[in-house]
């Protein structure tokens, strides 16, 4: 397996991506935009998060194993927000006597 | 070479191998530490919904300029911790020590910002358990916003001293010139865990003093 060097340049442009997007996503967070300030925050992190573990994190250029541990990571995280953020938001939708 | 054979323990075929296995582990032990973020990640969601307008007010009390300031100087710390990276595959011995340095110095700025931060909410009477004086709309949700926020922070800030302790040693041994661009698998494993605490961070951020202030 040879050895993938991430040049400085390559780094520099990563950073002034995030720096931008830190930027934007705090002049946005100051604007009230109802529901939507979630999903726009939300989705900036999320693209930052991206950048970072595949070009800082290296996981970009990585073998197949550490792509799936990282895919796995991401699964079970899924899974811990997805089942109990079902369990709480359903709560009260049936009328059992007693709730 | 007599620093490549050193550097390769006995249990591995070659110096590759060893790497990856390294990597590997490293990668491992993140995921625990995402899942272990992920529960309170997960805890902060339940409680924004539950109580929106109480963490609407909450979230108006943090600095917004301060917070975004320290996830600028996070994402720096990480750039220069990325080119300490490159500096150590390309062997540039003095470059890598003085990035790790550099990056250090961003990781202690963060710190003293943050706080900074905590040290204004403890005068305004909002740290639970030590100064909460806070009695205007709602205040029993008000304290477990910042239950939520100093336990998170906390515990974030207390990555970024092991962080910095860690990057410590690496400098140290950056100097004595252990690292060669055979084997600097050292300073990749850190450089993981430093863009992890970052990673965090560009959660928390979002989560704290963006999303929840115009919550009324």
């Amino acid at each position: 397996m040879t050895e993938h060097i991430v040049t400085k340049k390559q780094y520099a442009l990563i950073f002034a991506i995030l720096m931008l997007l830190t930027f934007a996503t705090t002049v946005i967070g100051m604007i009230d935009l109802g529901r939507l300030n979630v999903v726009v925050a939300l989705v900036i992190a999320t693209i930052k998060a991206l950048l970072v573990v595949l070009f800082f994190m290296h996981i970009y250029w990585s073998s197949k194993l550490n792509k799936l541990v990282v895919v796995s990571g991401v699964v079970w995280l899924a899974l811990l927000l997805w089942l109990t953020l079902t369990d709480i938001f359903s709560r009260g939708w049936l009328p059992f006597p007693g709730k | 070479m007599a620093n490549h054979t050193l550097a390769l323990r006995h249990q591995f075929d070659n110096i590759e191998q060893q790497k990856d296995a390294s990597t590997f582990g490293m990668w491992v032990f993140l995921v625990t530490e995402i899942l272990f973020f992920g529960g309170m990640f997960c805890c902060y969601t339940v409680y924004r919904s539950m109580y929106p307008s109480a963490f609407g007010h909450a979230s108006n009390h943090l600095g917004l300029i301060l917070g975004a300031v320290s996830t600028a100087v996070l994402i720096c710390s990480s750039f220069t911790m990325a080119c300490a990276v490159n500096s150590a595959a390309t062997g540039a011995k003095d470059a890598l020590v003085a990035f790790l340095w550099v990056t250090i110095l961003f990781a202690a700025a963060f710190l003293v910002i943050e706080m900074s931060e905590w040290r204004m909410l403890y005068k305004e009477g909002l740290m639970p358990g030590f100064n909460f004086t806070y009695r205007d709309i709602d205040p029993a949700h008000v304290q477990l916003f910042f239950c939520m926020y100093f336990a998170m922070t906390g515990l974030h800030a207390s990555h970024v001293t092991i962080g910095i302790g860690l990057l410590m040693v690496m400098a140290f041994r950056a100097s004595r010139g252990t690292f060669t661009p055979q084997y600097y698998t050292p300073i990749e494993i850190s450089g993981l865990y430093w863009h992890f605490v970052d990673l965090v961070w560009i959660f928390l951020f979002p989560l704290y003093y963006l999303i929840a202030r115009h919550l009324q």
